[in-house]
């Protein structure tokens, strides 16, 4: 392991390290001195729901995003590809303003619809035997008439509140989550990543081409829709707990590739562990910049990713002039 | 001999009439045909891509029941396309065609067939085409195949590159395998081969020894060539 990949893997030990203990324990252990029933609360039903879904949310992303990308062959594919995280933010609006249950879970449950239907909409728009560009153009056109609906769901607000729910969910956040909230959410997501891990072998094999992948006995109609199915549904549930948050499922596959010698399929684990770090570390920060209001968590890993992207074409660009 | 490779029904609707085929062991078959003909397609066939093609079976046993790590040593197949989307090095690819990933011997052995080893460890998106469709053989070499299935092993490489390609597919031959390969060089064709496959609108219209299936009226009807006076091939 290269002296680089061993620092990122300490830099993430650290990113868990200080979530679970940098935050919370200081004021924690006044609390705890006066009132150990509210110390259970606020560490049990307010903190560790908000850090396990940072977890398991950057984990989901950064698998299905690793797994979407070693599909296509496309280091350019996100999680957002397939369609299920624009179906997931209209189902929500949906439910959240047109229908008027603005609760943060009956809006959960509205994304989690939007989400599945959206899933078998691509499906069905598909075929049985799609081949992964009819899949990509389905899920391009999916997000594209969703995101559409969403935008006329927002022109049309009833009120500006509802506007503002609406907008507020959008950028995603992971304030005030609750337990039945990552009760509902995590199962989903912990079988989808499992499955898309299942399937490394076969997604290192199809580095070399789909006909050559084939050939070696890989049966890549099934694998395809399976990996589509677990991504979809896996990018819906944490869409539908946190709102869209972009750039994990872009970056975290390509800092895992670094430590498998850019093998595709086996960079899934470690892009989960990046994943997950990284929207921890991204949640840290929206607590402790002093922003007057919470910042919402899909700006900052936009905010951060965006350089980070910016770095890589100069980089690329120069090793292209070597 | 009894063959090695059976082919049943071989069959892609609008693409490849239904055929049958037998592939003996030690036999170097040249796939010949005009672009379009249903080269590549009767390749996929063989090698078990088609979705519901027709059966083939290696030594008496389906392909399609058996899973990678058991069919990676009856069957290698190798693309018309060399392109790779992941900076991956030539070891980390040959590696891909083992079903012990981890076999640095077998690794070794077969990027030392094809004369790749001394870039085992550069990426595979930097090499020239040469190297990389060396590489990209090595893979398909790697575990030791049965039959070999390449789809124009030698497009774009010098003559060099082309006669040692030949060269060691006749080795491959030697050891008991079958080869075919996709070719559009009538020339290296017919010197290496033991067997032509001639095909044209997704249909076999010859099968047989070189000096059967060569024939002037058949290359003219295929390609609209004919050997000139010297022994080039000249429009006709």
């Amino acid at each position: 392991m290269s002296p680089r990949a061993v620092l990122l893997l300490l830099a993430l030990c650290l990113a868990l390290f200080l979530a679970s203990l940098a935050l919370p324990f200081g004021d924690i252990r006044g609390v705890a001195a006066r009132d150990p029933e509210l110390a259970t609360i606020i560490l049990v039903e307010l903190r560790l729901p908000r850090a396990l879904l940072a977890l398991l949310i950057g984990a989901m992303l950064g698998s299905a995003g690793a797994a979407l990308q070693a599909l296509l062959g496309n280091p350019l594919a996100s999680p957002d590809l397939v369609g299920t995280s624009s179906g997931a933010a209209l189902g929500a609006i949906v439910t959240g303003y047109l229908i008027g249950l603005a609760s943060p879970f009956a809006m959960m449950l509205g994304a989690m619809i939007g989400a599945l239907a959206a899933l078998i909409l691509l499906l069905a728009l598909a075929g049985t035997h799609a081949s992964t560009a009819t899949l990509l153009l389905a899920g391009v056109a999916l997000s594209l008439l969703t995101g559409a609906l969403s935008a006329l769901a927002l022109a049309i607000a009833p009120s500006p509140f509802a506007f503002y729910d609406a907008y507020d969910w959008l950028m995603g956040s992971l304030v005030d989550r609750s337990l039945p909230q990552l009760l509902f959410a995590a199962p989903v997501m912990v079988v989808s990543i499992l499955l898309l891990w299942s399937k490394t072998a076969a997604l290192d094999a199809l580095a070399l081409g789909e006909e050559s992948a084939a050939a070696m006995g890989y049966p890549l109609v099934s694998i395809r829709r399976l990996i589509i199915l677990a991504a979809g549904l896996g990018v819906g549930a944490a869409v539908s707990v946190a709102g869209a948050i972009g750039f994990i499922g872009l970056v975290a596959p390509y800092l895992a590739r670094g430590l498998t010698r850019g093998l595709p399929g086996r960079a899934l684990p470690p892009a989960a562990l990046i994943g997950a770090a990284l929207l921890l570390a991204a949640d840290i920060l929206v607590r402790i910049v002093p922003a007057g209001r919470a910042l919402p968590i899909g700006i900052v890993t936009a905010l951060a990713g965006a350089p980070f992207f910016l770095n890589l074409v100069v980089r690329g660009r120069a090793e292209t002039a070597r | 001999m009894s063959p090695l490779l059976e082919a049943r029904n071989l069959h892609c609707p609008g693409r490849l009439h239904p055929a049958d085929l037998d592939l003996k062991p030690r036999e170097l078959i040249a796939l010949v045909g005009p672009n379009g003909a249903g080269k590549t397609t009767l390749l996929h066939a063989l090698a078990g891509i088609a979705p519901d093609g027709g059966t083939v079976s290696i030594d008496g046993v389906d392909i399609r029941r058996l899973p990678p790590s058991l069919r990676m040593s009856r069957l290698g197949y190798m693309a018309a396309s060399r392109d790779i989307a992941w900076p991956i090095a030539a070891c980390d690819l040959v590696a891909l065609g083992l079903p012990d990933r981890r076999n640095r011997a077998a690794i070794r052995a077969a990027l030392d067939k094809t004369r790749a080893f001394a870039f085992a460890g550069r990426r595979v998106d930097r090499l020239s085409t040469g190297e990389r469709t060396r590489v990209f053989l090595a893979r398909a070499l790697a575990a030791s195949p049965k039959v070999l299935l390449l789809d124009e092993p030698t497009a774009n490489l010098d003559p060099y590159w082309q006669l040692f390609i030949f060269g060691l597919l006749r080795q491959e031959c030697a050891r008991g395998a079958a080869v075919m390969v996709a070719v559009h060089d009538l020339s290296l064709a017919t010197r290496f081969a033991d067997r032509i496959i001639a095909v044209e609108h997704g249909k076999i219209i010859a099968d047989g020894p070189v000096g059967h299936v060569m024939t002037d009226e058949l290359m003219e009807r295929l390609f609209y060539v004919r050997r000139g006076a010297a022994g080039h091939w000249d429009m006709a």
